[in-house]
């Protein structure tokens, strides 16, 4: 028997590209703005009623502000990085917002298994940590803590100093953008390919047997994107976090 | 969604290779990122065991190791798709 079942599995820029209208505008760009107008409509709103216990929409806001100080401040930069909390909460909470399109429903498309924003983002972090460490080291001392690093015997420095000026230069931003980004991305053509699986399943007749176990598997991934959307906005911040720290603490 | 395949034409061929080699290029890239996150979780559950009153900070640190550890088998994610036919 010469013929093999194959499913029709669409080309990936039929999953990620949208036609686009005037301005270039196209499905990605409105999440964009929607995601925007979401997470300030939320905090807007949780900030209007300062009440002392805290109930809806206040809970959330100061679970989200206590969750950034507590969780993602205090353990990497220290006490002296308070001032970082509003940059840290506002990345925290859009990159969330765009990366939860992903499971809602007529929408499913992650913002961010598009790279323009995620290199964005990285972007404005490397900015963000290169002037940090410049500020407070000067410009000479940012460079030698950074390449120089202490308790490495001399000879190894051949080794370590190119290592770390292409990090702090190249690979830093490059990985933080690309780890947002192929996880989204992954995360969207996972639950596509299980869609077009489960969906092909049901209407042959012979294979509807393992439909269930499919379908199944279906949306348990989906409640696993849901996790992976929450950990990708808190590593993309929490490595904003560290990043700056290091600027900042140049001993650890 | 579901077709038959019966034909076979050279333009096929350099099909199948080019997605020999993205499997190729992804599973080898997933190989040392799966041993280094098991590694990873491994010690952190260790030492959440020995000082339970640690396991924030070894939360989030766990986390941050998995992140840089991932980094390379993303990296084969992407080259999986950029190596075109």
């Amino acid at each position: 028997m010469t013929h093999v079942l194959a499913i029709d599995f669409p080309p990936i820029s039929h999953l990620i590209e949208w036609p686009s209208g005037p301005l270039g505008i196209n499905k990605v760009v409105v999440l964009m703005w929607l995601s925007v107008i979401l997470v300030f409509g939320l905090m807007f709103a949780g900030s209007r009623k300062k009440a002392l216990v805290p109930v809806g929409v206040q809970n959330l806001a100061e679970s989200a502000v206590d969750f950034i100080h507590n969780g993602i401040i205090l353990e990497t930069i220290g006490p002296d990085g308070m001032g970082y909390a509003p940059l840290l909460f506002t990345m925290f909470t859009f990159i969330f917002a765009l990366n939860i399109w992903e499971i809602v429903p007529f929408a499913q498309m992650p913002v961010n298994a598009r790279i323009a924003l995620p290199l964005l983002l990285a972007l404005l972090v490397w900015f963000i940590y290169n002037i940090v460490g410049i500020i407070k080291q000067g410009f000479f001392g940012y460079f030698k803590t950074a390449m120089f690093p202490p308790g490495v015997p001399w000879p190894l420095y051949i080794l370590v100093s190119p290592i770390e000026l292409v990090q702090i230069i190249i690979v830093r931003p490059l990985s933080q953008s690309v780890r947002l980004f192929a996880n989204m991305l992954a995360g969207h053509l996972l639950l596509t390919s299980f869609a077009i699986i489960t969906a092909s399943l049901w209407s042959l007749s012979l294979l509807i047997v393992i439909w269930p176990a499919s379908f199944a598997l279906l949306v348990a991934l989906t409640a696993f994107e849901v996790l992976v959307s929450f950990l990708q906005a808190f590593i993309f911040t929490i490595l904003t976090a560290v990043y700056i720290g290091g600027s900042m603490h140049p001993d650890h | 969604m579901l077709h038959v395949l019966a034909q076979q034409d050279p333009g096929e061929l350099q099909k199948g290779l080019t997605a020999i080699g993205r499997g190729i290029v992804y599973g080898g890239a997933a190989i040392g990122p799966g041993i280094g996150i098991g590694l990873v979780v491994a010690s952190a559950i260790t030492a959440m065991a020995r000082q339970p009153e640690s396991s924030g900070a070894v939360r989030t640190t766990m986390f941050l190791g998995i992140a840089f550890t991932e980094a390379l088998a993303l990296f084969g994610f992407v080259l999986a798709f950029i190596i075109s036919g």
